[in-house]
């Protein structure tokens, strides 16, 4: 007969809750949400000293820099006159945001407007005893801000997942075999540091004569941002390859000779498992890049995107553009950051890291 | 969906009754055109927004492009189906000038619509030589006599005169030859080796898109251009620059910009042809409707980011018939956008020919051709049948007045002398044109080198 002691029951119970906030911290980290730990072990009841401390550092710091920022911004944007105007604050700034929404809202209330009319005239033709006249067609109005972002996010995965398949098998290659490691790295040390905008009037010539089809299942325009993206984030992936798979430790490889593993075994049992961590830090590179790249390349080629916006708003010059611009450029950043913050989660994914 | 089938009722009122005879369906009814963000694209946006083309059984995407080059290449390669295109565009791609292709034309936009600015410097240096009338404004026309100080201050600074205009054959560049050469500066030539354009010229003439200008201007890069609007009158609203002339001054009533289509696309798709010059009619004409009544609400329409994205004052003035030239100086003007009065629309065989005699007066076209070779070209480029057809078409329908379009015209308009320098146009005759205007190649005379021969 014992006697339950509550007391040690709520003990129990806070270290369980804790080593659930340690665990959940690994998470928070990737995500970049760092500061929750620290909430959390407050609210679980932690001493809330040390953890307000941390959490003056995690989240404190990092939103008064913003607002900081934001002031300095606000004050400063006011004194620089423009031919467009003076350059937008954040107020403005952020109205425009809503401006863009109000401009999506009002095209996707003319493309419902479109349909109602189009199954009018269908009904018309029927009515007529003309059924071959009927005509079910997309909306042909023009890509709301919503769309670009949609077709820039689209266009860069397309390009990234080229360059991947490209770069991770040439990377694997050049990382086991020195030769080739010697015939690739003049190629590399060439074609890295070319910019997007060299490389587009070739890509564009060259999808123009390869692609000659008019309804395929990619417009030219998508592919030609597609290609250049590809292009110039290949590289990034394909030095952190080889260097991965050159740099195993020499002791796996011997075991590798010990056991007689074929080439397709040894790559996959040894050399992917402990070149994955540069492999995406590699990846990780090449998306940044992409994204960057893909922005540049959107704007000289006028392929529907981001890039098409901000070039489109820049010969609008109009008294709004600038701000439309400035919503655009943290629109790119906020994405890119994200396409960062995923391509880190999945690294801890895949990764046999501390954290796991 | 009964109650939608009533709503769309005056729609389907608006049908023309065309629209619904078998024979004459589109062939292609997917259309994508191409434009660039100046108020002349005005009826691509006004047919598409009041549903002309729907009505026309046609499905049209509007894109705008980046510039004029990447605009024809499309078209070229098959891209755009069509474009609005500077009116020297077919007939260069056709005579094999840049990017060779028979492109075609069954409807001319719009007549007028340019303006040559300077920057203030410029304009400072200029305002002296200029006479003003009694309330001290400049008297109009301004000549490009008045320029002569700017030049010489220029020359002594050891600065070269640039200016900026929008294309090699666009109507800009030869508007502004025509200003420049009617005050004896030189424009430059152009040879079969060296198609700058600027051998011998006193002036540098470059190319800037037109939507660069007022930055181009204002950064100093060039001292003046000629370009379609908002961007004159966006250097007045920026305070960087001064319009000194119009092309009513210079040379007007002249066809300014086109459809552009691919020859071969016009021969296999003719209804689809006919629908679109149809639709794109019957926009001109709203557009120019009881004395411009519409023109404030197109001025609403154009000035969407999708469209030209100017700020609507800035388009109104000149879509509405004024136009600021110094600050606060307002002058009517109200042709400066034509688009369907005086047989606007009607692609004038005559138009096509000064175009070309402009091309061989500046060295674009090396060698003399007959007479004959100019009137053949401009046939084949101009096919104002097409026009008729579908104007007709119209007429038959009751949707546009019979007196509206010059049926059973031979495409030549009477002589023109009321350019800048009063010498008179007569597209019969083109070479003799061509000897008559000052400064330029005459007769059997080529560019070798630098130097004019023969």
């Amino acid at each position: 007969m014992t006697a339950i002691d509550p007391t040690q029951v709520q003990a129990e119970r806070r270290a369980r809750l804790f080593t659930r906030i340690n665990k959940l911290d690994g998470w928070f980290k990737v995500l970049g949400l760092s500061f929750m730990t620290p909430l959390l072990r407050a609210l679980a009841g932690d001493n809330p000293k040390a953890q307000g401390k941390q959490l003056w550092q995690l989240l404190g710091v990092p939103l008064l820099a913003i607002l900081g920022f934001l002031l300095l911004w606000g004050n400063l944007a006011p004194k620089v006159e423009t031919s467009l105007g003076a350059i937008p604050g954040p107020v403005q700034v952020w109205e425009q945001v809503g401006v863009l929404h109000a401009d999506h809202v009002a095209e996707r209330e003319r493309e419902s407007a479109f349909m109602e009319r189009q199954a009018a005239r269908n009904a018309e033709f029927i009515a007529a005893g003309q059924e071959d006249r009927v005509r079910e067609r997309t909306y042909t109005g023009s890509p709301t801000y919503y769309d670009q972002i949609w077709t820039s996010v689209k266009t860069v995965f397309f390009g990234f997942m080229i360059a991947t398949i490209v770069a991770v098998p040439l990377g694997i290659a050049a990382g086991l075999s020195p030769t080739t490691n010697a015939a690739l790295n003049p190629l590399i040390q060439i074609f890295k540091p070319v910019s997007p905008l060299a490389w587009l009037p070739i890509v564009t010539m060259v999808v123009s004569a390869v692609y000659v089809t008019q309804d395929g299942m990619f417009s030219r325009a998508f592919l030609t941002s597609a290609i250049t993206v590809t292009l110039c984030s290949l590289w990034p992936t394909l030095i952190n390859t080889a260097l991965g798979v050159a740099s195993i430790d020499r002791d796996l490889i011997s075991v590798s000779r010990v056991l007689k593993l074929n080439t397709w075994t040894k790559i996959t049992r040894l050399v992917l498992p402990s070149a994955l961590p540069l492999i995406f830090t590699g990846l990780r590179l090449s998306l940044g890049v992409g994204w960057m790249v893909l922005i540049a390349a959107e704007m000289l080629a006028q392929n529907p995107g981001l890039g098409k916006f901000v070039w489109d708003q820049f010969q609008n010059g109009s008294s709004v553009s600038l701000a439309q611009i400035m919503v655009a450029v943290f629109t790119i950043g906020i994405i890119g950051f994200l396409l960062d913050r995923l391509m880190y989660a999945l690294q801890s994914l895949f990764t046999f890291s501390n954290n796991r | 969906m009964i109650r939608k089938l009533l709503a769309s009722t005056s729609i389907i009122a608006a049908f023309g009754a065309a629209s619904l005879q078998a024979d004459t369906f589109p062939e292609i009814d997917d259309l994508t055109l191409g434009f660039i963000k100046l108020t002349d694209m005005a009826p691509l946006a006004i047919a598409y927004e009041r549903g002309y083309f729907e009505d026309e059984g046609l499905f049209v995407t509007l894109e705008a492009q980046a510039n004029w080059k990447v605009l024809i290449d499309g078209v070229i390669d098959g891209n755009l189906h069509g474009a609005h295109m500077l009116a020297g565009q077919p007939l260069a791609a056709t005579i094999g000038f840049g990017t060779s292709a028979h492109i075609v034309t069954p409807f001319v936009m719009d007549l007028n619509g340019n303006a040559t600015t300077v920057s203030n410097e410029v304009w400072d240096l200029m305002r002296p030589a200029i006479p003003s009338d009694a309330d001290g404004k400049p008297v109009h026309p301004i000549s490009a006599e008045a320029l002569r100080p700017a030049l010489e201050a220029f020359a002594d600074q050891g600065r070269p005169f640039n200016m900026g205009m929008v294309f090699p054959v666009s109507t800009h560049n030869f508007e502004l030859r025509y200003w420049l050469a009617a005050g004896g500066v030189h424009p430059g030539y152009y040879s079969a080796d060296n198609i700058s354009g600027q051998i011998g010229a006193e002036a540098q003439l470059s190319v800037t898109p037109p939507p660069q200008m007022p930055a181009t201007l204002e950064a100093g890069t060039i001292s003046g251009y000629t370009v379609g609007e908002p961007w004159n009158q966006q250097a007045v609203a920026m305070g960087i620059g001064v319009p000194v002339a119009t092309d009513i001054d210079i040379f007007p009533m002249r066809a300014e910009k086109v459809l552009g289509l691919r020859a071969d696309f016009v021969e296999d798709n003719p209804n689809t042809v006919r629908a679109l010059t149809r639709a794109l009619i019957r926009a001109a004409m709203w557009l120019d409707a009881d004395d411009n009544a519409n023109r404030d609400e197109a001025v609403q329409i154009i000035s969407r980011t999708n469209y030209v994205g100017a700020d609507p004052e800035v388009l109104a003035n000149s879509m509405t018939g004024t136009f600021e030239f110094e600050q606060g100086d307002v002058r009517p003007v109200p042709d400066f956008n034509v688009f369907f009065r005086d047989y606007a629309n009607f692609p004038f065989v005559s138009d096509a020919v000064w175009y070309l005699t402009q091309m061989r007066r500046w060295g674009q076209i090396t060698e003399a051709k007959s007479d004959e070779w100019y009137v053949e070209t401009a046939r084949s480029v101009f096919l104002s049948d097409l026009f008729e057809e579908a104007a007709q078409s119209l007429v038959d329908d009751g949707l546009a007045p019979a007196d509206a379009f010059p049926f059973g015209s031979d495409g030549f308009r009477d002589v023109v002398d009321h350019a800048i320098d009063g010498v008179p146009y007569d597209g019969r005759t083109p070479n003799a044109y061509i000897d008559s205007l000052p400064i330029g190649l005459k007769g059997e005379q080529s560019v070798v080198g630098s130097e004019v021969q023969g």
